[in-house]
């Protein structure tokens, strides 16, 4: 076994152990413990809170890559170790090997048989056309009426697991946080949740597809996990490289206004009358071009898709800066108007201390709303731009992918529908729980809603 | 006002100008000619006189910026950059890689495009309207909060499935009308029924809980109470008091995108077959056809900033206090 660090990888654990270190450093600031405390004090917060906690473990534990040792060849006598070239995950592990049942095509959920007809040779040695069972689905049924009594009775132990060890997990909580303020039954409920389907899903595909398999035979569960991980990357990656360089812009050009403010402002109005998806296009297909030119770059095929991936992030980030670039240059120009930042020019406070002691902290909330709320758009973005085909290489699992592969196939009889809904079940459920969380945390921080009383 | 919307005009240069280079230094410094001859032929087996013959027949086998060849006013217009990115300043967009004229191929998009994105702009935007007025009328009740709540999940469903599910719905299941394609005599009705709808339903959520919030805005003001304390019923509030006086922003954000519906809906065109400048751009794109996208990056960007002129001037429409000059 050999671990292997994508450059996503690597981004991504920055990210959060910047994330880690930046909270640690709020914590001490009173005024924004309250206000998360006001996010957190509603049931709402807490349950989806947990539903991106648990999209986020998801994603970091699919991102601990590494490639297995092969076997030594037979009849070859060396000490040196061959790797697998496929690179498998931690999650993949977890999973049980959900995702290395390969049918031959498209089978329905829960299915005993292919969807598809086959040309066979029965005991007789008759040709005949039928469809063929599936080499890893109800393998242990005598009758293939017994097999809703046969999944019911396969799914009550790992229903008794899950319980146990969500009980287990709960009951630990409960000893620390049972006297806090916040609503943590909330929490514990979907977690419970969360654990007993987990738990569930992990032993029953041992027997059946869930969700069924796609056209290539892969279990569309698995994919659909799978999607988790490039679906919270991109929201936070791309919002993680915007970030430095709207709020630098915007800082500099509200600060110290005078033709660096005309230069910002000339350069966001340029970029923002470009439409959007012509310039990302552009990008991703001038970067493709790129890659094919340079196929000697990378050793294996998933490095490929990754340095795609990464200049995804990077073009989404580097082309969607504008917005919160204006917002920032406002919001600066307005706090250097302000009483506390005159009288600290009087008494000759340099321009660097004024800049990160009176006004990057006023600006916090801003870019927290917007990182939160752009999560969100950019998960939603994901399968538009696959579908264009400027989106995520189709080797790398995907929703946008998983959509785009399975559009057409809704107008087959009949309709094969559950592709489609396993890859928008999940983008949903996370887009959901990212935008109701936003709405809390825009209620708690900005300014305007928390001064405006009642609404909502 | 006219002498402001010289000067709007005249600050619009500059932008197109960054636009220009901008589009220029992606498709022909990051990107040199000899790598697109490379890419549209194919990476393999692609010989030194194939390159030379391709950048001849698409007119890249000039020098970037100066040709010092020719002689006079040559040095500067015998140029990639002066052939290829000055001349869309006179709407002269040249041929596509497959040698079909890019300006007359707009021209005639343009309508189809302007068919489906006109109707689903009017209608989404009486639709959101109406229903975010309907829920400020029961603010902070539950019912209120229970359709905000619906609004999130209606904003949390990604577009594609808006599409893909009506079609299967209206177009496949209950065959009320063609799943896609269009038809420019007759009955275009029947084609445009089902884009229309989509696109009013996908933008409900995010539409209607936008306008809700500048409604609120306003009618926690001051002049609401007095009103309320005078007497006025609460139909009179909302559309004489609430509404004119959250015109200010809806415009901010509406306006804008007028001008852009020529450019029509990427996603809409692609799924329902229409031939508009969406569809259009969804081929370029996916041909890798350079010369198109670069084409509509421009006009894009032209028709952006008509939009912010067209918002500064209906502000004067809407607000008498606003004044250009």
């Amino acid at each position: 076994m050999k671990p292997i660090l994508l450059w996503s990888d690597g981004l991504v654990f920055l990210l959060v152990i910047a994330l880690v270190l930046f909270f640690y450093k709020l914590r001490e600031d009173p005024q924004t413990r309250t206000r998360w405390a006001q996010v957190f004090s509603s049931k709402l917060g807490m349950v989806a809170f947990t539903v991106i906690m648990t999209y986020v473990g998801i994603a970091l534990l699919d991102s601990l890559h590494f490639r297995r040792a092969l076997d030594a060849p037979e009849g070859m006598q060396t000490n040196e170790v061959f790797y697998d070239n496929k690179v498998t995950s931690v999650f993949d592990v977890l999973t049980g090997g959900m995702g290395e049942r390969f049918e031959r095509t498209y089978s329905a959920p829960f299915a005993l048989i292919s969807f598809e007809k086959k040309n066979t040779v029965d005991e007789q040695g008759n040709s005949v056309r039928d469809f063929p069972p599936l080499k890893y689905a109800g393998l242990d049924l005598a009758d293939p009426g017994d097999k809703w009594s046969d999944i019911l009775s396969k799914s009550m132990a790992p229903l008794g697991w899950g319980l146990l060890l969500s009980g287990l997990l709960i009951g630990v909580q409960w000893l620390f946080l049972r006297r806090g303020l916040f609503p943590w039954h909330a929490s514990w409920v979907t977690q419970a949740i969360v654990i007993c389907t987990a738990v569930w899903l992990v032993s029953i595909s041992k027997h059946y597809h869930v969700l069924g398999t796609d056209k290539g035979g892969a279990d569309v569960l698995f994919q659909s996990l799978k999607g988790i991980r490039t679906g919270v990357l991109l929201g936070t990656l791309a919002t993680l490289v915007m970030l430095p360089i709207a709020v630098t812009l915007g800082v500099t050009a509200g600060y110290f206004k005078g033709w660096v403010d005309d230069v910002v402002q000339y350069l966001y109005t340029t970029l923002s009358s470009i439409p959007g998806i012509l310039l990302i296009a552009a990008s991703v297909l001038l970067f493709q071009v790129y890659i094919d030119l340079n196929p000697d770059f990378f050793s294996i095929g998933m490095e490929k898709a990754d340095a795609r991936f990464v200049a995804l992030c990077f073009i989404l980030g580097v082309t969607s800066w504008s917005t919160l670039c204006r917002l920032i240059r406002a919001e600066t120009l307005k706090i250097s108007q302000l009483g506390y930042v005159q009288a600290a020019h009087a008494f000759g406070v340099s321009h660097t201390r004024i800049l990160s002691r009176h006004i990057l902290p006023n600006l916090v909330h801003i870019i927290l709303i917007t990182f939160v709320l752009d999560f969100s758009a950019l998960v939603l973005a994901e399968a538009v731009l696959s579908y264009i085909g400027v989106g995520i290489d189709p080797s790398m699992g995907s929703w946008g992918n998983m959509i785009n592969g399975a559009r057409a196939e809704l107008s087959r009889e009949p309709a094969i529908w559950w592709t489609l809904s396993g890859a928008f079940f999940f983008m949903f459920v996370i887009v959901l729980a990212a935008n109701l969380f936003s709405d809390l945390v825009r209620d708690a921080f900005d300014p305007r809603t928390r001064l405006g009383g009642d609404d909502a | 006002m006219f002498a402001y919307i010289v000067r709007r005009l005249l600050y619009a240069i500059p932008i197109l100008i960054g636009v220009n280079l901008l589009t220029f230094t992606l498709f022909f410094v990051v990107n040199s000619p000899d790598d697109m001859a490379v890419s549209q032929l194919g990476a393999k087996y692609v010989t030194p006189e194939a390159i030379q013959n391709w950048k001849v027949k698409n007119g890249y086998d000039k020098p970037l910026f100066l040709n010092s060849e020719e002689g006079g006013v040559g040095t500067i217009t015998d140029t990639i950059f002066f052939t290829k990115s000055v001349k869309l300043f006179a709407f002269d967009f040249g041929r596509s890689e497959s040698g079909r004229d890019i300006t007359s191929d707009i021209s005639v998009r343009m309508w189809p495009s302007l068919a489906v994105a006109l109707p689903t702009f009017l209608v989404g935007i009486w639709v959101n309207i109406c229903v975010a007025l309907m829920v400020v009328m029961f603010h902070a009740t539950r019912l209120d909060r229970w359709t905000v709540f619906v609004f999130v999940g209606l904003m949390s469903i990604s577009y594609l499935f808006y599409i893909i599910g009506g079609q299967y719905m209206v177009a496949k299941t209950w065959r009320l009308v063609p799943i896609s394609g269009f038809d420019a005599q007759g009955q275009v009705w029947k084609f445009l029924i089902l884009p229309v709808l989509v696109g009013v339903i996908a933008g409900i959520g995010a539409g209607a809980r936008w306008y809700r919030t500048l409604f609120l805005e306003e009618a926690n003001q001051d002049y609401v109470r007095t009103a309320r304390a005078k007497g006025c019923s609460e139909i009179t509030i909302l559309f004489r008091h609430i509404l004119p006086n959250a015109l200010i922003p809806i415009l901010t954000g509406v306006v804008v995108l007028i001008p852009t519906l020529f450019m029509g809906s990427l996603l809409i065109e692609s799924f329902f077959g229409i031939p508009g400048l969406g569809s259009y751009m969804l081929d370029a794109i996916r041909s890798q056809d350079f010369a198109i996208v670069r084409s509509m990056v421009f006009i894009g960007s032209i028709l952006y900033i008509t939009g912010l002129i067209l918002t500064d001037i209906s502000y004067t429409w809407a607000d008498p206090r606003v004044r250009l000059n």
